[in-house]
């Protein structure tokens, strides 16, 4: 390890030579990331305004034992680990939080002045490898969205399409996209695979991989709509469950 | 003509200082230029490293302004020039003097890597479709400024536990080939350190040579080590099949 100190390049946290601004690219992330940390919480403990027929609430579904036969509390708080460990252990979000909320580092090329390091080699950042697991968990959770979404053209007059329709066909296709082009299924579908052409179903996998290539390209751009997409999705249905706003039938 | 300053540190081991040059401003002028004009008429005794000039050699690598960069390919007029440009050599390697460093450390985690080995009885015969991720990884120039950048090696200095973006790049290249039979999946969890990595993605963000390091060479990898050592699931196949562990 070099004495860095000799070249006079100073050490310690926040110390850099860089001139930008290096600190604002990690500010979108605390604020937008906090945000919706802190209302996800509130939502996941408040209980009530999930459903208003035929919308719930993408932070309640599926719903679980919602007239409290035996769980008494938010039937959000049964189901929110499943999507919450997928975005958690995202290698997107990995790099956003480790940067922004960890400040290891907080930028590159700038200083941690943290003495103690073990990267992802011991708990809890080990578990960052169950990765895939949280997958096969998203999975089932986009099938009961989608659910969901057919189930918003069906009000209690019959066939419609309402705003919170379209809210939450266009969230259920931001999520799919999101769970879709994830790193994880990207190595199951092909990546793993060192010969294509000479692998059972070598081409079929090597177009899924290629197509799932091609959305993860923009996994990050995904990442962000779709958390941002869950959230509006949520709000605007609680608007319309208590009552605040009314919700617009198009058809 | 106008002019810019040049605060180029001067200095080894024992201890140095970053030194102003005034420079003439000259259009198309990359960093290099400068430093070779202060070279040329102010300081003959300026140490640093460069070969191509082009990009390719992968000698000029340095701090300009704080960022790890190919001191040939950064451009003078995409720098503020109203204030000195700080030029400094790379942090994460041992200083030998001015702006060269010793990077021979990187020579022998190379030598870690077990080379190409042919599958036995393997045809030789390619397809295109298989040899294209590989082909990224070979654009490589060792310029090592994804070393310099990893705050594995730049803050933590754990040389002797991982061993940086640059070889999970060469591990990749190995391990993704289509004819190749040996695994290093073992040697990148245990030797190479791998886990150490927590995709931060700067060694990406400095590559002159745009590859993706991070997405395509180590978050394959990371996922080929939990396929071997993490994943149950797959370990319960792999034992079905009677397929050792490498």
């Amino acid at each position: 390890m070099a004495d860095s100190d000799a070249a006079g390049i100073p050490r310690g946290f926040g110390k850099t030579e860089r001139e930008d601004a290096w600190w604002i690219e990690n500010l979108p992330f605390i604020i937008v990331l906090g945000a919706f940390a802190i209302y996800t919480t509130w939502r996941a403990f408040e209980g009530k305004f999930y459903w208003t027929d035929p919308y719930l609430s993408p932070f309640y579904s599926p719903l679980i034992d919602p007239e409290h036969h035996w769980w008494p509390f938010s039937p959000a708080i049964l189901i929110l680990g499943g999507p919450l460990g997928f975005r958690l252990t995202c290698y997107y979000y990995r790099k956003a939080y480790y940067r922004a909320f960890l400040l290891d580092p907080p930028s590159c090329a700038v200083g941690e002045g943290r003495k103690h390091y073990h990267g992802e080699t011991s708990f809890p950042f080990i578990l960052q490898n169950v990765h895939r697991y949280f997958f096969y968990i998203a999975v089932i959770f986009v099938a009961f969205l989608w659910y969901d979404a057919i189930r918003a053209f069906f009000f209690p007059q019959g066939f419609g399409v309402g705003v919170g329709t379209l809210v939450m066909l266009l969230n259920i296709v931001l999520l799919s996209i999101y769970t879709f082009s994830c790193h994880s299924l990207r190595h199951l579908a092909g990546g793993k695979l060192d010969c294509f052409s000479c692998s059972t179903f070598g081409p079929v996998r090597h177009t899924a991989w290629r197509g799932i290539t091609r959305l993860n390209e923009n996994h990050m751009f995904w990442a962000w709509a779709s958390m941002i997409s869950v959230g509006l999705t949520d709000l605007y249905i609680r608007l319309v469950a208590c009552g605040a706003i009314k919700d617009i039938r198009l058809l | 003509m106008a002019e810019v300053t040049l605060r180029i540190f001067r200095g080894d081991q024992k201890g140095g200082q970053h030194v102003d040059y005034k420079v003439p401003l000259v259009p198309g002028m990359v960093v290099l230029d400068a430093v070779h004009s202060v070279q040329g008429h102010q300081a003959p005794d300026l140490a640093v490293r460069w070969n191509c000039k082009a990009g390719k050699c992968g000698s000029c690598s340095a701090e300009v302004n704080g960022k790890p960069r190919l001191m040939c390919k950064t451009r003078m007029d995409a720098l503020p020039t109203d204030r000195p440009i700080i030029v400094s050599p790379m942090k994460s390697f041992p200083l030998i003097k001015d702006l060269a460093t010793d990077v021979s450390w990187n020579y022998k985690v190379n030598k870690m890597i077990p080379p190409f080995q042919p599958r036995p009885g393997v045809e030789w015969k390619m397809d295109q479709r298989d040899v294209d991720r590989v082909q990224e990884f070979r654009k490589c120039i060792e310029c090592f400024l994804c070393q310099d950048v990893c705050h594995v090696l730049r803050e933590h200095g754990k040389m002797d536990e991982f061993g940086g973006p640059r070889f999970f790049v060469r591990s990749a290249s190995l391990e993704m080939h289509p004819l190749d039979g040996a695994s290093r999946t073992r040697l990148l969890r245990e030797k190479l350190g791998i886990g150490y990595c927590n995709i931060t993605k700067c060694c990406t963000e400095v590559c002159p040579e745009e590859i993706h390091i991070t997405d395509n060479a180590i978050i394959p990898l990371k996922e080929r080590v939990v396929d071997q050592f993490y994943d149950p699931l797959t370990m319960l196949v792999r034992k079905i099949r009677g397929a050792s562990t490498p």
